[in-house]
Parts: structure tokens; sequence; C-alpha cells
């Protein structure tokens, strides 16, 4: 499997308007510069500019990737990408690195546990949360054809499950199905709530398993089916309980006029403890065998 | 891509004498942001009839020149210019502020002539410097122009993109800056002092130059032949004056926004061509 900068460059052989813009943020793409020449764009340590020059190199025609830390991406530029790329719909794409808790020990200027917040409440833009490093690249693909706004909450490790589903822009992947409880989550604690199914499954809990790939568009008749065909809903996320999948997963029930018994596991009202990812996991109650703990004291109440 | 015709100062005057009397009826019945629009009107004027390579009928020619207008709120200025120069139809300009057209407070490129939308400050140079960037990517001529207040300057996003601007060398790049010395509401000096201004933006790498805003000679010589140094860009610090032909108006802080009745507007218009000074009472200051 290609990594993501050999995805970017092949990208950019083909699609001539392709242009990786960072904020000084290289770790992903660092072997770009010599492979793309004048259509890698490092602007420096400035997030805000950054966007308004993708902006105006897309009103040229150009397709930008623009690249920072997610926290500065989306807070500290936000206005800028409401401003220059959602009101004209240009088709920029913004990727944020290190989102939630991937951001380990920086403390909570770094953690992005607002983004998806942030990013969906702009007319128009895409969200996409990848899993792991297969689903980033095909994801990336189906994005950047969409020639939409899109933020892209960055993560690439390993693959976490076998994905079953072509990548829809809009759809969400189901990976398991059950009839007690459906997990909904996104990015790379699929891999926890895969470990928490199987340790449920043990236990005689039946789990639907979905991957809520795009959390905008979001793929409302997944979400009303597990409200109707399993007993119990849950929301994993590293993001605050604010605004994120949980919100989503409120709104689009209140919309379709169903209820539903939903557990939320998020970031209620406060960062994450700063700490390497799986301390970090262990600390907040994010393992696979944690979760599978909470979900099951949760069902049996 | 054309170069604008030599049009002759007296046309260029009598050309801003309409776009001013275009900003004066723009100033009632909701009205608009009048002493920032005088302020540049003149440079407007200059800019599209001498300097921009841009034509009426190719207003999506890859090879155009582009002007930006940063600081949004003196669009009354580029309405009134675009009108006078046929990109749009000067009965348009009746349809300010009305819902069935996009003729309104702020750019927005619903409008022909209007390359990108403003109105929050310091936005437009680093969008400028992204068109810029691929221009000279593509091996283009053509130039990017944007205008932008000295009150603006006050937006940290303006310094920021002064580095950006200087660390890619965009010579293809042209600051002005309408430096008719206000704030919305107060003088620059005496809130924030952006002296000594030349100073500051040759510091972060641009080729400067002063000029009198009011002035075409001058202009003509400022804006004559760009960059003014190879492999830097230009900044054109036009000085003007708020307000400008309009005494009643010029230079006071708060003539920033206001809503004119109609016979404030008959007196105005009056007043621009010299023959009665106007006698205004309606409220100044207003929060838009």
């Amino acid at each position: 499997m290609q990594t993501y900068e050999q995805f970017l460059a092949e990208r950019a052989r083909t699609d001539q308007g392709l242009v990786v813009m960072t904020a000084e943020n290289r770790a992903v793409i660092r072997n770009l510069p010599a492979a793309l020449g004048p259509r890698f764009i490092d602007v420096g340590i400035c997030e805000q500019t950054m966007i308004g020059v993708a902006a105006g190199m897309a009103l040229r025609g150009r397709t930008p990737i623009a690249h920072a830390l997610a926290t500065f991406l989306t807070m500290r530029a936000f206005e800028f990408i409401r401003t220059d790329v959602g009101i004209p719909g240009l088709p920029v794409t913004l990727v944020g690195g290190v989102p939630g808790f991937l951001s380990e020990a920086n403390g909570p200027t770094h953690q992005a546990l607002e983004d998806i917040a942030l990013m969906r409440g702009v007319p128009g833009m895409q969200v996409f949360c990848p899993a792991d490093r297969e689903e980033l690249l095909i994801g990336m693909q189906a994005v950047l054809d969409s020639r939409r706004p899109t933020y892209v909450r960055y993560a690439a490790p390993e693959p976490a499950v076998a994905h079953r589903e072509p990548f829809v822009i809009g759809k969400a992947e189901t990976i398991a199905d059950g009839h007690d409880v459906s997990i909904l989550v996104y990015g790379f604690l699929l891999a926890e709530a895969e470990r928490a199914r199987a340790e449920l499954s043990s236990r005689g809990i039946s789990v639907r398993l979905v991957n809520m790939r795009m959390p905008k568009p979001v793929d409302e008749a997944t979400i009303v089916a597990a409200a109707r065909e399993t007993k119990m809903m849950v929301t994993i996320e590293d993001h605050f309980l604010t605004g994120g999948l949980h919100s989503i997963v409120a709104e689009v029930l209140l919309k379709h006029r169903r209820s539903a018994r939903v557990l939320p596991i998020a970031m209620e009202e406060r960062w994450f403890k700063p700490a390497l990812l799986a301390d970090v996991l262990s600390y907040e109650g994010f393992t696979g065998p944690m979760l599978a703990d909470r979900i099951e004291k949760a069902f049996r109440e | 891509m054309s170069e604008p015709k030599e049009d002759s100062n007296e046309r260029l005057r009598a050309l801003s004498l309409a776009v001013r009397e275009h900003i004066i009826r723009m100033s009632t019945d909701g009205g608009c942001f009048i002493g920032a629009s005088l302020s540049c009107a003149d440079l407007l004027v200059h800019l599209y009839s001498r300097v921009l390579r841009i034509s009426k009928d190719a207003l999506d020619d890859p090879n155009r020149d582009y002007l930006l207008l940063s600081k949004g709120h003196d669009v009354p200025a580029l309405y009134g210019t675009l009108a006078e120069l046929g990109f749009i139809e000067r009965a348009r300009l009746g349809a300010h502020l009305k819902t069935h057209d996009s003729v309104y407070w702020h750019p927005n490129r619903a409008v022909p002539g209007i390359e990108f939308h403003s109105g929050s400050l310091g936005h437009l140079l680093s969008v400028g410097i992204g068109i810029a960037l691929d221009i000279r990517l593509r091996g283009g001529k053509n130039r990017v122009f944007v205008v932008v207040g000295d009150g603006e300057l006050d937006e940290g996003s303006m310094w920021e993109a002064m580095l950006v601007a200087n660390s890619q060398s965009l010579d293809n790049l042209v600051v002005v800056v309408d430096r008719n010395q206000f704030q919305a509401n107060v003088r620059t000096e005496e809130l924030v002092p952006l002296e000594p201004l030349d100073q500051k933006l040759a510091a972060f790498g641009f080729a400067v130059t002063m000029v009198n805003g009011h002035d075409f000679d001058a202009l003509g010589s400022a804006f004559g032949s760009l960059p003014h140094v190879r492999g830097k860009p230009t900044a054109i610090i036009a000085e003007t004056v708020r307000g400008k032909g309009l005494p009643s108006i010029e230079a006071r802080a708060d003539r920033w926004f206001v809503n004119f009745t109609h016979k404030e507007v008959e007196m105005l218009l009056a007043e621009l061509h010299g023959t009665a000074k106007a006698e205004l009472s309606s409220e100044t200051l207003m929060v838009r």
C-alpha cells in the first residue's frame, strides 16, 4: 500500500492542477518538495495566509491540499476557511494533522476536539475522518474527485479492520452487523471499537459496528436504521461531546422523528490528560476492553 | 490582453466626478461607507483607466490583471467605476441594497468585474498572493493589485501575508494602500499609529513608493513601470483624503457610514460641483 505522500505525488502527476501546501508542517509530506517542485508551497507558520493563498489558487483553477495541525488549521484559520473557501465553495482540501487523541502529550493547546463541530458548521464543507491509511487513500481519491471544500481529519495507522465497502461520499461503512447494540465511531478509534465489538460478542452481546467515515454529508439512513434495528446506540469519538458525532446522531434522529437510547462516549466539557497515545486511551477509558465494559454496563442497566 | 487606453487627465477627472456622483447617490435609502469610497475613487479610476490590462468583454481571460478590493466597504467607488467603464449597467446602481440584485455594502462576485468578495478585513492580500503565485507557476505576465485600507493594516493577517509575499519574491503583486488617515471612527495615528508606514513596508521586503492619490500625473509615475524592483513585491502608499471632493465630509471622523436624506444628497451633489455648501443633519457614525 502507498504512503500518503506517495499517493499525493502520483495524483499530482496526472492532475496538473494539484498543489500541496503546508504551514510549515511537513511530517507526512516531507518528500514532496522534491517530487512536486514549485507545486509544493510552504508558507511558514501562517495558517491564515495559507488558506487565503489556497483560495486564490483555487480561483485560478488549482486544487490545493492544505496541511497544518488540526487545531491551528481549524481554529486559527477558521474565519479564512469560512469566508474565503466556504462562501465561494472553492475546491480546497484541508488536512488537519494530529487531531483528537493523536496530539498525545502536547497538551490542550494542541487538542483538536472541536474540529468536526467547526468544520461541519461551514455550509458546503465536507468532513472526512479516515480510520486508517487504506481508508485515507481511497477517501482522498473520492474527496479530490468531488471538487468540493473538504476537511480531512488526518489519521493513517495500519488498517484497523478489513474495509468491506467502496468509498462513497456521504456513506457510512457497516463493518459488522448485530441486533443488541450499534457502535458508531470514526477515525483511528475504529480499531478500539472493533476490539470492543469482539469482546462484547464473546459476552453474548450482538454488536453492529458502523464506521462513520464521513460525518458530513452524513449517512442518515444508516443512523436511522441503527436506531430502529438495535436496542442501544453508542457514539465513540475523540471530540468534545458538543458538536461531534453524538450531536449529529441527535440531529438526524430528531429530523426523522425517532427516539433512541444513546450512550455517548466523548470528551465532556474538558480536555484529555496529555500522555502517549496508549496511556491516553487507558486513562480516558477508550481502550477496546474498557469501551466494552462501559457499553456492557450501560446495556445491562 | 490589451493595454489600457491612454486617456487624458481631463477624461479621468470627468470619470472621477461621475463616480463620486454615484457614491453620493448610494449614500441614501440605507446609505453607504461614503468617506472611504470617496478617498479611493481617483485611485480606482486611474487603475481601471490606465493600468489594469482587463477587458469588460473577456472577464475570465486568464491573462488579465486582477484587482482585489480588500477593504471592501469602499465598494461604492468600485461599483461607480465599473458602471462608468461599462462593466455593469449604470441602472444597476439603482438596485443598491435591493434583494433583486447583489449590489450591497461589500463586494461580491455576482457583480461583473469583481474578482472576489471581501468585507472581513485582512483577507485579500493572502488571496492575491495565491493568484500571483499561480500566475507565476504558469509563466504569466499579468499582475495582481490589492487595494487595502490603512486602518486594515491593524490586522495581523496583513503583516503575516506580507512576510509570505516577501518569502516568495512576488514581483507581480502590488499592494495599494489607500492612506486616508482614518480607521472607521478615529484617526489611525491617534489610535494605533502606523507611521513610519513606508519604512515598515520596506522592512517587510516591499519596494515602497508614496504618491498623492488624487493626482493623476503622480499616479501615472507611481504605476508607470512595475515592478519597481525586480524580485520584490511593490507597495504604493496613496496619500488620500477621506471624503475627497466634499468639504462637508472631508477628513471628518464621524462621516464614516452615513444614510443621508434625499435632500442632503441633492445638497452634496451641488457641493461636489462647487455651487453650494451642504448643510447636513443626518446621524453620522452609524454602526454597520
